[in-house]
């Protein structure tokens, strides 16, 4: 993760700060023009500031730290504070074409109902995560014994706001089991580069430091907020 | 002129409105009286006027001099040349609220609902009770009078954030950004109560004599004094007063019962002293009245969300985390609202020890907010 060291640990599940000048190109290049975006953690804003001004979004944050908020509101940004465990719940039925939550999946206290809230108020859900099944961190696990301690998972387990890691093929699996479509799905290296094994989900598990998916419910029902119930 | 022994008279700026105005109560008042001030220039598309609503006991004398106190207006902090309100930008528009006491309508008014020569009787106690609503309707009658369509922004604090909730609701396509500050959707039983604290000990003074001191050229200096002090321990924290206060002593540590003893009390007292000579008694009861009505969900089938149903105004939400006569949780219930209504909002808690009044002091964060937010909303404006 790159979450900021120097950050002092707080009580409370803090998002982890990222990189999103690389992380920039591969979600952006994702999200259609002129869509209206809802961008979950979104930080200081720099990807709704990108994608209002370069792409002409409708675009909207929420984000839990507020310091990070009232950067961006001042930066003339959309964004309220809020926590995307409790908050997604406010939202209207499909009030978004896109609902972003960018390296912050980890680090929610429910995942599975925050990806349920997302393709509930947004048509689709652009998700990453880092990859819990590199090969770097089993390895670690495997031949030290102890919680791995990486360039992405760089915080020990006790102070690590990342509480539900999880790996790309646990992430296919969720999908299949709440009924959700990949749409489009992509691993890459730390540094938001795409990698040429990412056609293959095991090699990407292995090599891949960080999952990248656009999400879509199989059924199109608006409303129905129990998706898992309809796949097929 | 009956207030002129107790009062000084200012000729304040004001537009006269012959066909009166239909309150929420039923009363039509038959002329409207609204008094304002302007500061910077409007443009020529007319795109820049911004309108400022003032909370209980401030007025339309935000950015300048006050006429009567000598003092600088209320929130010159904010607004000016260069301060986040930046008048060279923006077309500031401020009008005293109806049933004031700075030249808009309100209970110092002579009736209007008596022969032409008994006209010198003042409303008094009998003013009709006026809601925030009905405070909005008088100053869109303004911003129609000054031939402005649609206002780009509309903000205020505290009862000034309540107007600004209104407006939203109200007149949503006149309104392009909102910006509620340290405010709510509705009074709360505790602010309730503190203001009938307040408006008991206005009735508690023999010199309010049933409303109609004014008769006798006296105000209730007392009670409304006591219902200002009380009113001021809610606008500060407890870290602000201590801060500010602590438990200094004046004097010295000798004890007496009845004079001044610590700085605190010779602090709320010279408040309370300073605030009858500039506000009527009849005024504060009708406002903190007003303010106690206001639950916008209710107008809105008890759904706060509905009264922003398909709104485009972009909202910007400020509350301050010492505030605890609006506290957080109360703006958080409004971003919330509009989050279910689908609008662009930005919702902010700034940390500031200050308490309620930290949105009128020297508070940088706030400042930086409320600047980005009016500067990224004027840019979506486009000007």
């Amino acid at each position: 993760m790159n979450a900021e060291p120097n950050r002092a640990p707080s009580t409370g599940i803090r998002y982890v700060a990222k990189n999103l000048r690389l992380d920039l190109r591969l979600i952006a290049g994702l999200i259609a023009p002129k869509s209206r975006v809802l961008d979950i953690g979104c930080g200081d804003g720099t990807l709704i500031a990108y994608l209002a001004r370069e792409r002409g979004c409708d675009a909207r944050g929420i984000e839990i730290d507020m310091a990070a908020v009232a950067e961006a509101v001042a930066r003339g940004l959309a964004v309220m504070h809020g926590d995307a465990d409790i908050d997604l719940a406010h939202y209207p039925d499909q009030a978004f074409d896109f609902v972003v939550l960018s390296r912050t999946l980890q680090a929610v206290g429910r995942p599975h109902e925050v990806l349920r809230q997302m393709l509930r108020i947004g048509t689709r859900a652009v998700v990453s995560f880092p990859n819990f099944g590199h090969w770097r961190v089993r390895w670690q696990l495997l031949s030290r014994g102890r919680m791995p301690l990486t360039p992405t998972w760089d915080r020990p387990w006790y102070e690590t706001p990342n509480i539900h890691p999880c790996t790309i093929r646990d992430f296919f699996a969720l999908c299949d089991a709440e009924g959700y479509s990949v749409e489009a799905w992509l691993a890459a290296d730390q540094g938001g580069l795409s990698a040429p094994w990412r056609r293959w989900r095991r090699l990407a598990n292995l090599f891949g430091e960080q999952g990248l998916f656009m999400l879509r419910r199989d059924s199109h029902l608006t409303g129905c907020t129990t998706a898992g119930t309809v796949a097929a | 002129m009956i207030l002129a022994d107790t009062q000084p008279v200012v000729a304040h700026q004001a537009v006269r409105f012959e066909d009166g105005l239909l309150l929420d109560c039923g009363v039509r008042l038959r002329e409207l009286t609204v008094a304002y001030r302007t500061y910077g220039r409007l443009n020529e598309e007319r795109s820049n006027a911004l309108l400022v609503c003032h909370a209980l006991s401030g007025d339309q004398y935000v950015a300048e001099t006050h006429p009567l106190t000598g003092k600088p207006g209320w929130w010159e902090a904010v607004v000016g040349p260069g301060r986040p309100v930046d008048t060279r930008r923006f077309f500031v528009i401020s009008a005293n609220v109806l049933g004031g006491c700075m030249g808009s309508t309100g209970p110092r008014s002579p009736r209007d609902d008596q022969p032409e020569a008994e006209r010198t009787l003042l409303w008094g106690t009998d003013f009709p009770p006026v809601t925030i609503r009905d405070m909005v309707r008088a100053q869109k009658r303004l911003i129609e009078h000054l031939g402005i369509a649609r206002l780009f922004a509309v903000l205020g604090g505290s009862m000034g954030g309540m107007q600004v909730l209104e407006w939203a609701a109200l007149y949503p396509d006149c309104v392009f950004a909102a910006v509620p500050i340290a405010s709510a959707a509705y009074h709360s039983a505790q602010n309730i109560a503190f203001h009938e604290v307040g408006r008991q000990a206005i009735f508690a003074d023999p010199e309010w004599a049933g409303g109609r001191y004014w008769e006798k050229g006296k105000v209730p200096a007392r009670g409304l004094a006591v219902a200002r002090m009380a009113a001021h321990i809610t606008y500060l924290s407890e870290q602000a007063l201590t801060r500010k206060f602590g438990r200094r002593l004046l004097s010295g540590p000798s004890l007496t019962l009845f004079d001044d003893l610590f700085e605190v009390e010779s602090y709320l007292r010279h408040q309370g002293s300073t605030f009858v000579t500039r506000f009527d008694a009849n005024s504060y009861l009708t406002i903190t009245r007003a303010m106690d009505f206001f639950d916008l969900a209710a107008e809105h089938d008890d759904d706060l969300a509905r009264a922003f149903a398909g709104s485009r105004t972009r909202f910007c939400v400020i509350s301050f985390s010492s505030d605890w006569l609006f506290p957080t949780p109360q703006s958080r219930a409004i971003a919330r609202a509009l989050n279910r209504a689908a609008a662009n909002v930005s919702f902010v808690e700034v940390e500031s020890d200050k308490g309620h009044d930290a949105f009128l002091l020297d508070e940088p964060a706030f400042h930086r907010t409320l600047s980005g937010f009016l500067s990224g909303s004027a840019t979506a404006a486009g000007f």
